[in-house]
């Protein structure tokens, strides 16, 4: 029998082929993978997201082999001392054990915790990026509006988290949270003991929260996340303006091989920053709150940090209760107005931004193109004066925690959060607006005249002036004057650099090679290097 | 005294029975003696049971308890006033604090007071444990009230389980539940635990000074004491976090922060490299 020639090299290839004749999925492939990412750096921060919560998954997975979900009364006797022989709940006894006797068990904890935060804090931040720079608009309002729901449904997820470990914080959330749907006015009682099974905290309520946890939100939070990237998909990404860049294009890198590389790097430092945090910063250290009793609430019993300004409004509404004379009378606390109606409001403004906006604007148009902060200052200062609301409420939610360490009055925190949440907003509204419209200014100012070189040239009448380096060739005026139109991205503000970011430099950690002389803004197509530098052209004195 | 009176002269009614029927002249005379026989029992019994001690304005104060008063006329005088009876908008009286107040206030460095202001701080102490014990003994002898046993060691015998449990619910509501303190209104606050002695902890029980509620021995027993004083000294202070670095154990709202500072900066500086390599 002859031997046949084994050809290495034409095995991929050949096993492709096979794989195609029989499935049909090179044609839909090719397009998945040849779909373009633009390659600036902010469209990297809903990765972090992504990563975050494939980190949850995974370590959520393994905290599940341990878990035991039972309010059923054990008497622990594992091994962290100070609690042994002290009666419990077995999910709290449980939650021990995977902290104190599981092999990994107490790293692998604190990652699922960290990714949590981290989870949050990047849907906040990729929010704030795509707000900031109008990615939200036609075509992708339905994607802003999925990105909303995830940050509200990434919030339940952490909540339902928090309460599962049922140590003494849990606890404490979770009487907080009966406290507040109680407050709802009609449905309260009926809401409470349905979700409990009675009066708090009944003997339920771990069970319904672990299987919320770990299958119904998890599961919303996958049908969002992938209804989410199949819309980036679809309706492609936006990218920055620059020269090539239109909107009806994307200019980037294909998804495959390089762009995936990457993204497979990126998802390493995100797994590798979240395991540095659950390996070298304690969070929640269950054993230190003991099990819940309903009589312990410790000092500093704060949520996590997403659900913080929840608890801030709450400090900081004043106890104004409504009490309507209808039969035995009926009463409204003010606890409803602070934890039912303001988020309600804001869940509502926020998933409904993108067409307030439009309306406002009139705009019916489809926009791929992104625009930056300084050249919309009222959307941007919407944007600070809603941070600012959201930052007095947050810093409000620790306010017993800053009053204490830093020896202020209490009650001088919560004025300050009162006062503050009045003010602050309106004020960063006026300071965003005008440092939006200044740093418009500047740009046009060196478009027009050029970049400031340092160099005062006096004139022979005695006049002082600085020397500006035009961007442009003088062609007709003879001081460079009046050549170039804005177009929506980063003006060059320093002698011989153009763009914000440095260019690409070759290397891993060292540059290998000697960056050329004259930089371009990132991701512009390549272009020829100037031959000659421009001859430094007097500019015209500011009028 | 007048208690042992108003007794007595029940007693006496009672003693006395139904009254046969008698002429008016007896009857008169027979009141007559027996008011007088009533007076001088009445007499006679104060005579017997008032305190002696009272009798005398200054009763003679020991050795030790002369030096601390020696050191309170000097340094504690202007604010507590003279035989320690406080003074109106300054310093309250300190008769009846006892030894256990003194102690605390003193060897934490709380006392002398560095201003008038919410709530005492805790500095390096001025008076020597010496000074601090006449001090203590004086005010004690003046006033009687609460004394610290015996000893530096009052958690022996402890246990650290029970005394968890003791302190999760009449301690962690103010120092919280890592003993370092939370904030109180208006600018006072329930101190870290961290510094603190265990006679320290142990005084602060019994006296509750600034606005820390009294944990007298009929609330918290002696046993309990030494439990959750086996807890603070033993577990909060000698807990090596396993976790990692605690973050201060300020509970969530440093974990927020961290997220933030570390996390997130760190990931958007890799993102940066990352986009730069293109």
């Amino acid at each position: 029998m002859k031997r046949r020639k084994f050809d290495l090299a034409a095995t991929p290839g050949k096993a492709a082929v096979g794989v195609d004749d029989r499935f049909q999925v090179a044609t839909p492939l090719r397009r998945l993978l040849n779909k373009v990412f633009p390659d600036h750096w902010s469209f990297l921060l809903g990765e972090i997201a992504l990563f975050s919560f494939i980190v949850l998954l995974l370590t959520g997975v393994f905290l599940t082999f341990f878990y035991e979900p039972a309010m059923t009364e054990v008497v622990y006797d594992g091994s962290y001392a100070p609690l042994q022989g002290t009666p419990m709940s077995a999910a709290y006894a449980s939650s021990l054990d995977l902290s104190f006797d599981v092999r990994g068990g107490l790293v692998m904890r604190q990652m699922h915790h960290w990714a949590a935060l981290l989870f949050m804090a990047a849907i906040v931040v990729h929010m704030l990026r795509v707000f900031f720079t109008g990615a939200f608009r036609k075509p992708r309002e339905t994607n802003w509006i999925i990105g909303s729901l995830l940050f509200w449904v990434g919030f339940l997820a952490g909540f339902t988290g928090y309460s599962l470990p049922d140590d003494g914080l849990s606890g404490t959330g979770l009487r907080i949270a009966s406290a507040i749907m109680l407050s709802i006015p009609v449905i309260g009682s009926w809401l409470t003991s349905s979700i409990f099974g009675g009066e708090f905290p009944g003997t339920i309520i771990i069970s319904r929260f672990f299987i919320a946890h770990v299958l119904l939100i998890p599961g919303l939070l996958l049908a969002l996340i992938s209804a989410h990237l199949g819309l980036v998909f679809k309706q492609k990404h936006t990218q920055w303006p620059g020269p090539g860049r239109t909107n009806g294009n994307v200019v980037g890198e294909r998804m495959f091989p390089r762009y995936a590389l990457k993204q497979g790097g990126f998802f390493m430092v995100v797994f590798g920053v979240i395991a540095l945090l659950g390996g070298l910063f304690q969070i929640n250290p269950i054993w230190l709150f003991g099990p819940y009793e309903a009589w312990v609430v410790s000092a500093a019993s704060q949520p996590d940090w997403y659900v913080m300004f929840l608890d801030g409004s709450t400090r900081l509404m004043p106890a104004w209760q409504i009490n309507i004379p209808i039969g035995d009378g009926y009463v409204i606390p003010p606890l409803f107005w602070p934890t039912v109606v303001l988020p309600g409001i804001l869940v509502g403004l926020s998933t409904m931004y993108p067409f307030l906006e439009a309306r406002h604007l009139k705009d019916r148009k489809s926009h791929n193109l992104l625009q930056r902060p300084r050249d919309v200052p009222a959307r941007t200062a919407v944007g600070a004066m809603a941070v600012a609301f959201y930052i007095v409420l947050t810093l409000s939610g620790a306010n017993d925690v800053i009053a204490d360490k830093f020896q202020i009055s209490l009650n001088a925190m919560t004025w300050a959060g009162r006062v503050g949440l009045l003010i602050a907003p309106p004020l960063a509204y006026y300071i965003t607006y005008r440092l939006c419209l200044g740093l418009q200014q500047h740009d046009r100012e060196v478009l027009a005249h050029g970049v400031e070189t340092g160099i005062i040239r006096r004139l022979p009448d005695g006049r002082f002036v600085e020397v500006h380096q035009p961007l442009s060739a003088a062609n007709g005026h003879a001081d460079g004057h009046g050549e170039l139109d804005y177009v929506g991205w980063v003006v060059p503000k320093k002698m011989n650099r153009l763009g914000a970011l440095g260019p690409a430099v070759r290397g891993f950690f060292y540059p290998i090679e000697k960056p050329v002389e004259a930089p371009v803004s990132p991701g512009h197509p390549p272009v020829e290097p100037r031959g000659e530098r421009a001859e430094i052209g007097s500019g015209e004195t500011r009028h | 005294m007048t208690s042992d009176n108003d007794r007595r002269r029940g007693l006496l009614a009672r003693l006395r029975g139904r009254p046969a029927v008698r002429s008016r002249g007896r009857r008169r005379l027979g009141a007559a003696v027996r008011l007088i026989a009533a007076l001088m029992l009445a007499g006679g019994a104060y005579t017997v049971f008032a305190p002696g001690a009272q009798a005398q304005d200054n009763p003679p104060l020991t050795g030790a308890a002369a030096e601390g008063k020696a050191l309170f006329d000097v340094s504690c005088v202007t604010c507590h006033g003279r035989n320690a009876q406080g003074v109106e908008g300054r310093g309250p009286s300190l008769i009846g604090v006892g030894a256990a107040s003194v102690e605390f206030q003193v060897s934490s460095g709380r006392m002398p007071l560095a201003r008038q202001e919410a709530q005492a701080h805790r500095k390096p102490p001025v008076f020597t444990d010496e000074q601090t014990r006449q001090l203590a003994q004086y005010i004690q002898e003046l006033g009687g009230g609460p004394v610290v046993p015996e000893g530096d060691d009052l958690r022996d015998g402890g246990n650290v389980a029970a005394g968890g449990e003791l302190f999760r619910i009449n301690c962690s509501q103010c120092h919280a539940f890592g003993g370092g303190g939370g904030a109180l209104s208006s600018g006072k606050f329930a101190p870290s635990l961290h510094p603190a002695t265990d006679r320290q902890i142990y005084a602060a029980m019994l006296s509750g000074p600034q606005n820390m509620p009294v944990f007298g021995d009929n609330q918290i027993t002696p046993e309990q004491k030494a439990d959750i004083i086996a807890y603070i000294q033993e577990t909060l202070k000698t807990d090596q976090d396993p976790g990692g670095f605690n973050l201060g154990r300020y509970g969530p709202s440093t974990e927020g922060l961290a997220i933030f500072l570390v996390g997130i900066v760190a990931l958007v500086f890799a993102s940066l490299w990352i986009a730069g390599k293109s």
